[in-house]
């Protein structure tokens, strides 16, 4: 019966069909091998599914008191990250866009560097200057290595959405009556905001996944979900590992879902022009 | 003129460090006149408007309107309206909101401003598109709201930096005729920058013709296109035939032919005669000696380009009268209206 179904597809959609079959294994494959472990009890190799379900793991992890202190600190630090990354990177996003200032390109370019560097010569390069200024081992030496990484998209994507506002939309504002403040409220930003919302997304989850710098200047005191993990990984059976991935993994899909309004192919690859 | 003066520009000089901009230029608009400044691009047109609009600061001279001085005023106090090329829109917000905007902000009441935008509408022929958004609309459509929010700021003076050129000919010509009614409807000051002569002859009261950032010709279309003062002003508006000539004491010289020399140019001049005002004879009769190259038929009127002893010549006949002419065929011609320009004056 299938045969005769296939038959009638032709050879073209056969090919089309495998080559979807097989993306969506390898894109989804591991994601739901790692749902179906996180709520099993036991799981014996030749089997396709869990020999029986439990919520064992779960308890264990969400019962940790550790384990939630790191899940709150995680999301305290994205969030400081955010929004001290949003206060910075906007203003200097919009000087991109709008002002002429000599070499704008190249410190434009420069806030690739800080991606182009093996990330732990960086990361010890800056340990030694928190060391003397005293930041190791404190929340802001953490909030402040995590900036060092959202630098790039919180300039770059909202410069574009900010290069995108033409400049008689403005001016038209102006014209009718609005001081430049109001145009910037009003105008501007609205208009901007797509650009804005996804490099906050982008910076937020970055934040809530960075381990290399957090371990270099937050240990012992700031221990992040990903540096828990770390240890979960090796001290626990996979099943815990498990449930800290999904743990990890479910802001990101949330937040995606909730903004995939604004997340568009457009939007990112226009951030990443150099004009 | 009689009316009073509402936009008054004094010497007013912008220089860019390109070396582009405008010298001195100094020119008043009455109440309720509608003037374009018409000019190649770089002629300085849009910056003589733009300083008028608050968004370029002049080097020097006086901008005043309805008697005050608006120079130290931004954009936002001035009693200005711009409807920009493209792009005068807010695309987050809606038709309404775009409209309603500048009103909120001089705190009119919500009936007010829902009364005012639903007139603006239907006097640029968009009623109940308020909800929509500016993406939704056609160009021609947008640039209809954009005119509606620039009338709705009741401005001292409207300004329009090339509006419709985005659009295509015939929708072109159909917002001007609106653009007119409305204009002559409520009495509206308007300055208008284009650069298509066309458009300038058909809508304006007075033309202003600009070339390197100076003042070329002021006057009225009728008198831009018969009396052209200068040589870039007979080039730049309508069709022209440049034929070079010598003028003397009594008059000016095409080869054969001599013509009337009002202005007393002496030595090399440049003979302008417009296509329609060359009339055909008979070989055998005095005049300017030509032979028929080719005939054109362009609806209504027909092309001829001839060949004289003075250059290339074309002539805009009557389709009718076109049919006695054919190519290779000898004639004479001579000239209803010309204008004679010294060569030294270039």
């Amino acid at each position: 019966m299938l045969s005769w179904y296939f038959k009638r597809l032709g050879s073209r959609k056969i090919i089309e069909f495998i080559i979807f079959a097989l993306f969506i294994f390898f894109f989804l494959g591991p994601l739901i091998n790692l749902a179906l472990l996180a709520f099993s009890g036991k799981w014996q190799f030749p089997a396709a599914l869990p020999q029986s379900w439990s919520l064992t793991w779960w308890k264990y992890v969400l019962s940790q008191p550790e384990i939630l202190k790191s899940i709150g600190l995680s999301f305290l630090i994205a969030i400081v990250v955010t929004a001290l990354s949003i206060i910075i990177c906007v203003p200097a996003a919009y000087a991109f866009a709008r002002l002429r200032f000599p070499l704008s390109r190249w410190f434009l370019f420069s806030f690739l560097l800080t991606n182009a560097f093996p990330k732990m010569g960086l990361y010890v390069a800056i340990a030694v200057l928190f060391f003397k200024v005293g930041l190791m081992n404190t929340f802001m030496g953490v909030v402040l290595i995590h900036i060092v990484n959202t630098l790039m998209y919180m300039t770059w994507i909202p410069a574009a959405s900010f290069k995108s506002v033409h400049k008689a939309q403005e001016e038209a504002a102006r014209d009718a009556g609005a001081g430049p403040l109001r145009v910037f409220w009003n105008v501007t930003l609205p208009m901007a905001l797509p650009g804005i919302i996804v490099a906050s997304i982008f910076t937020f989850l970055s934040s809530l996944d960075e381990a290399q710098g957090t371990f270099m200047v937050g240990m012992p005191d700031y221990k992040t979900m990903p540096l828990i993990m770390y240890g979960a990984v090796q001290d626990y059976p996979a099943t815990a590992g498990a449930v800290f991935s999904i743990l990890l993994t479910l802001p990101t899909i949330i937040l995606l879902f909730v903004s995939r309004r604004f997340v568009s192919a457009d939007v990112m690859s226009s951030g990443f022009t150099m004009k | 003129m009689t009316a009073q003066v509402q936009l008054s520009i004094q010497n007013l000089t912008k220089r860019y460090k390109t070396g582009d901009g405008v010298s001195g230029i100094s020119l008043d608009i009455a109440h309720g006149e509608l003037v374009t400044l018409l000019g190649p691009s770089g002629c300085g047109k849009t910056t003589v408007l733009r300083s008028v609009g608050g968004f370029l600061e002049p080097d020097s001279g006086d901008i005043q309107i309805a008697g005050k001085s608006v120079l130290h005023l931004p954009p936002e106090k001035r009693p200005t309206a711009m409807v920009f090329q493209s792009y005068n829109l807010w695309p987050h917000m809606t038709v309404y909101e775009n409209l309603a905007f500048g009103l909120k902000i001089r705190r009119q009441s919500k009936e007010q401003i829902r009364e005012a935008v639903d007139r603006a509408l239907r006097l640029v022929r968009l009623p109940g598109s308020e909800k929509k958004r500016p993406g939704e609309l056609s160009g021609g459509q947008q640039q209809r709201v954009a005119v509606a929010r620039a009338l709705l700021l009741e401005p001292a003076v409207l300004l329009l930096d090339e509006p419709f050129s985005a659009l295509d000919a015939k929708l072109r010509s159909e917002l001007r005729e609106e653009l007119r009614e409305i204009q002559s409807a409520a009495k509206l000051t308007m300055m208008f920058v284009t650069h298509d002569q066309e458009e300038a002859l058909s809508l304006s009261d007075r033309i202003i013709v600009m070339n390197r950032g100076n003042i070329e010709q002021s006057a009225s279309p009728q008198e831009i296109y018969d009396a052209p003062q200068s040589l870039f002003v007979a080039n730049f508006i309508g069709r022209m035939n440049m034929l070079n000539g010598t003028a003397d004491e009594g008059c000016i010289r095409l080869n054969h032919l001599e013509l009337s020399n009002p202005k007393e140019l002496r030595g090399e001049v440049v003979v302008a005669v417009r296509p329609e005002d060359i009339r055909w004879n008979d070989a055998s009769l005095p005049g300017l000696a030509a032979v028929v190259k080719q005939v054109m038929i362009l609806g209504h009127y027909a092309e001829i380009t001839l060949l004289t002893e003075a250059g290339l010549v074309r002539m805009f006949l009557p389709r009718e009268e076109s049919g006695q002419l054919s190519g290779g065929q000898s004639v004479s011609l001579t000239f209803t209206k010309l204008t004679a320009y010294s060569k030294s004056s270039i």
